[in-house]
């Protein structure tokens, strides 16, 4: 049989690089629409690990966390979406 | 029902490291968020149905179908949305030679980097 928490352990790792992959486009980023593209994919990537975290320790509250994240990111992407339109028609 | 839900959590990493790597290497923001929606929702998909399998208790997995189905409503709703604004607000795209929508959409132009540092 395989240990879940554990494997979940471990598989946090690879997540990381991915976080640290997706931080770095957004620190990098050229214009503003790779920053909030880098935003979605951190927000996978945290809904990931809350996941990971779920079966890590065997607390549900974590799965309320992911359900959280990716509400808040609709209505931040969305936003994000109205600024840079708004910001084009000022110029 | 436990290797099932280990190679669901495996595939699920995966994805998302693939995603996370196609945001860094992909050349423009139309391209990149081709990578990070499509391979990024996926890879969060497996995970959260891993979970699903791994529970024996009934209400995470209620928790986690719903997260799913929010993900997969809501994610191709802001990626349109942000693919948009990101052509009207002028990002520099790759292979872009003759435009169908450019009588549709205003387009700001964007500037080479030199200029646009330049004051």
């Amino acid at each position: 049989m395989i240990d879940l928490p554990v494997l979940a352990g471990f598989l946090a790792i690879p997540l990381a690089l991915a976080l640290l992959l997706a931080g770095w486009r957004m620190v990098s980023g050229p214009s503003f629409a790779d920053r909030f593209v880098a935003l979605d994919m951190l927000t996978g990537v945290a809904v990931g690990f809350a996941a990971l975290t779920t079966i890590a320790t065997g607390r549900g509250t974590f799965l309320d966390i992911a359900l959280g994240i990716s509400l808040i990111n609709f209505v931040a992407t969305a936003a994000f979406a109205v600024f840079l339109e708004r910001k084009r028609r000022q110029k | 029902m436990t290797y099932l839900a280990a190679v669901l959590l495996v595939l699920g990493t995966a994805f998302l490291l693939i995603a996370a790597i196609g945001v860094v290497r992909l050349p423009d923001p139309l391209q990149r968020m081709h990578s990070s929606t499509k391979a990024g929702t996926l890879g969060a998909t497996l995970l959260l149905l891993g979970v699903i399998l791994a529970s024996n208790v009934e209400e995470l997995g209620s928790t986690s179908a719903l997260t799913i189905l929010f993900l997969l409503i809501t994610l191709p709703i802001g990626a349109q949305l942000l693919a948009r604004a990101s052509y009207v607000s002028g990002a520099q795209l790759e292979g872009l030679e003759d435009d169908p929508l450019a009588s549709e959409l205003e387009r700001s132009v964007s500037k080479p980097k030199e200029l646009a540092e330049d004051p």
